[in-house]
């Protein structure tokens, strides 16, 4: 992934729906996000490049609902609901994701499995047309 | 001026006895092995400390020749023995004796001839206002006041001369230099040449012609004593300020112990480079301990006695063979070298592993050694308290002074003392009396057991101890380079005394060139930079 603000990022996505659990109170997903516009690239573990400033997923809760949908940690979250995570603040990528009025959250994830899966199927052969979950997603800013 | 002979320390102490203070009991076995030692000089090997010329030349001869006697009559000098402080000994009675003739007559000679320039100096200008009076009183104009006040001021001057220049040149010499001091040298040319040539210009001008302008006479002796006070102001600055301004930067490395300091120093000529090292010496190093080398020597001498190798055929093929003989000949030490390079890898060499032990037991020793004597000098200490005025007048009954009070608790910690002397080999540095002066002066001054037992724990630098290990020397400066031409860089010289030399290297300090940068004090601000995780 390039790291050009302002430049179109291309990248492998994978789609995770993840319907909120609801605990007394309150409704969580079972994650925690890192990063954002306003924080520091360059202590993020998860990164390969360390002046992206993207949301990334740091902790999941074994057996929670992020966990049951397939998030992984290590994720770098792209757009929740349609609103795009790659240039928010660390406060407003949580307060899109703490949205009291919404169940289900709808993300487009991205990893490095996904890309290297990706290039191993393209290159086995090109009989192979599809490749299953992962699915080819151009995004333009 | 003043031209300084060979740097002795006996200049006040000629009198004295220059044997080793420090070996007295041993001065029996002195005189037993000195007949020993006239039988080792005919092959000597490398490992006797003193390498000094009265044997060297021996030594060389004595082993070109090979003889078939020669095993018969070889000592071998090992580095541990008594014999190599009496050879030392021998070495420096008989340079002292050599040195110290040569010495008085070449201060004496200079020392007239700066008191006969000194004088022809100041009574010139004295004379040049004195003779026309002598000479023609009648004809001579009468002294107005100018003219008089201009006598105020040539008694001013020269009296100020008089003063800076036994200053500068007349105090008593620190040391004794070999060569001729360069820029004294010049200077009393130019003084000389300058005097005559007033001399000439007045006895030409003036007692030839017979001048009336007695004012013009005055002002002439004002003009040189002038110039004299300027001659002495470039005095001042060729000898004194030229050499405050560090310029250089030596390295001085002592040859037993590797021992390493750095000074900085001035543009100045060896020799006066090699004496202001010399008083850094006495003040910095630690003091020289033979005793500490011995076990180096030891394991020295094992690997000489490992591997020998024997040429049983004789003396190597000489002659003026060409080409392939040459190369046989070549060919053989080579070989024979090599062969001892490889038997001795071959050969199991535990010696490093004693070594590691032997270090680690003696290092144990020396602290068990040291907490015992620790905890006894502070049991002692605990015995004498100080008493007050008040005191002293109401009880007057064992009352001593320090010398006393030290005497009464030295027994207690001598043992403890002399043994952790022993066991750091430095108890020939100490004498009983020297111990208890210490003492002494430490109740007096109402200092801590620590601070009492500091001077025992580490090796001092050389003026530390008593007299006899520091005025019992004499250097020699051996130098590739002229002793008056000044430092430069990459200049290397030594240092000679009887027991080890100091080996100096010079390094120019480099031209700094330096920059400014301006902070602005309203330029410092900070960021926060934050990390923070939120569950969701």
């Amino acid at each position: 992934m390039t790291s050009m603000p302002g430049q179109p990022v291309t990248a492998v996505v994978q789609r995770i729906e993840i319907q909120k659990l609801r605990q007394a109170d309150n409704l969580i997903l079972g994650f925690s996000i890192g990063g954002g516009i306003d924080q520091d690239p360059g202590q993020n573990p998860f990164s390969k490049d360390k002046t992206d400033k993207g949301i990334y997923v740091t902790r999941i809760t074994p057996e929670g609902p992020a966990h049951e949908a397939g998030l992984r940690m290590g994720d770098k979250i792209l757009q929740v609901n349609g609103w795009d995570m790659t240039m928010m603040t660390h406060d407003q990528a949580r307060k899109r994701l703490t949205k009291k009025n919404e169940d289900v959250v709808r993300l487009l994830v991205t990893r490095k499995s996904l890309e290297e899966a990706v290039k191993q199927s393209m290159g086995s052969g090109p009989r192979q047309e599809h490749c299953g979950t992962p699915s080819n997603h151009k995004l333009m800013h | 001026m003043d031209t300084e002979s060979t740097y002795s320390g006996y200049s006040y102490y000629s009198g004295r006895s220059r044997g080793s203070h420090r070996h007295g009991e041993r001065s029996r076995d002195r005189h037993k092995s000195r007949s020993k030692d006239s039988r080792s000089e005919k092959s000597v090997t490398i490992n006797t400390p003193p390498a000094e010329p009265l044997l060297g030349d021996l030594a060389v001869r004595g082993e070109q020749v090979q003889d078939d006697n020669w095993g018969e009559t070889t000592t071998a000098v090992t580095g541990t023995s008594e014999h190599s402080l009496s050879q030392e000994d021998i070495v420096r009675i008989t340079k002292d004796l050599e040195d110290s003739v040569g010495l008085d007559c070449r201060r004496y000679f200079t020392l007239t001839l700066a008191v006969i320039l000194g004088l022809l100096v100041f009574l010139t200008p004295l004379a040049f206002l004195v003779l026309p009076h002598l000479l023609w009183p009648e004809k001579l104009q009468s002294c107005g006041t100018a003219c008089e006040g201009l006598f105020i001021s040539v008694a001013f001057k020269l009296l100020i001369l008089l003063l800076a220049v036994w200053a500068l040149f007349f105090r008593q010499p620190r040391a004794g230099l070999p060569r001729v001091f360069v820029f004294r040298a010049l200077l009393t040319v130019l003084v000389l040449l300058f005097v005559v040539s007033y001399w000439l210009f007045y006895g030409v001008r003036i007692l030839d012609s017979q001048d009336e302008n007695y004012q013009g006479i005055v002002q002439y002796a004002v003009s040189l004593v002038d110039a004299l006070l300027f001659i002495h102001y470039l005095a001042i600055v060729l000898l004194e300020l030229r050499q405050l301004q560090p310029c250089f930067s030596v390295c001085v490395t002592r040859s037993t112990d590797g021992e390493m300091r750095h000074y900085n120093l001035g543009q100045l000529s060896i020799q006066r480079a090699a004496l202001a090292i010399l008083e850094h010496y006495y003040c910095d190093f630690p003091v020289h301990n033979p005793a500490l080398l011995s076990a180096s020597k030891s394991r020295a001498a094992k690997h000489l006695a490992g591997l020998k190798v024997y040429n049983v055929d004789g003396e190597f093929p000489a002659g003026p063979a060409e080409g392939p003989g040459n190369n046989a000949a070549a060919g053989l030490a080579h070989s024979q070298s090599r062969a001892m390079i490889a038997a001795a890898a071959r050969r199991r060499d535990t010696s490093h592993n004693e070594l590691y032990y032997e270090e680690a037991e003696h290092e144990r020793r020396v602290r068990k050694r040291k907490a015992r004597l620790v905890v006894a000098v502070e049991e002692a200490f605990t015995h004498i308290k100080r008493m007050q005025e008040e005191e002293q007048k109401k009880a007057p009954g064992d009352v001593m002074d320090p010398r006393e009070a030290a005497q009464a608790i030295f027994p207690s910690m001598a043992r403890a003392l002399q043994k952790y002397l022993r066991t750091t080999k430095q108890q020939h540095c100490h004498s009983m009396e020297s111990i208890q002066q210490h003492l002494a002066f430490c109740i007096t001054n109402n200092m801590t057991p620590k601070a009492f037992l500091e001077s025992y724990l580490t090796p001092g630098p050389t003026l530390q101890y008593s007299r006899d290990h520091w005025l019992a020397r004499q250097w020699t400066l051996s130098s590739e380079a002229s002793v008056t031409s000044g430092l430069k860089d990459g200049t290397v010289f030594l240092l000679k005394c009887v027991d080890f030399s100091l080996v100096v290297t010079t390094k120019k300090i480099p031209y700094i060139q330096m920059s400014e940068e301006y902070i602005d004090p309203k330029s410092h601000k900070f960021v926060l930079r934050l990390q923070s995780e939120t569950s969701v």
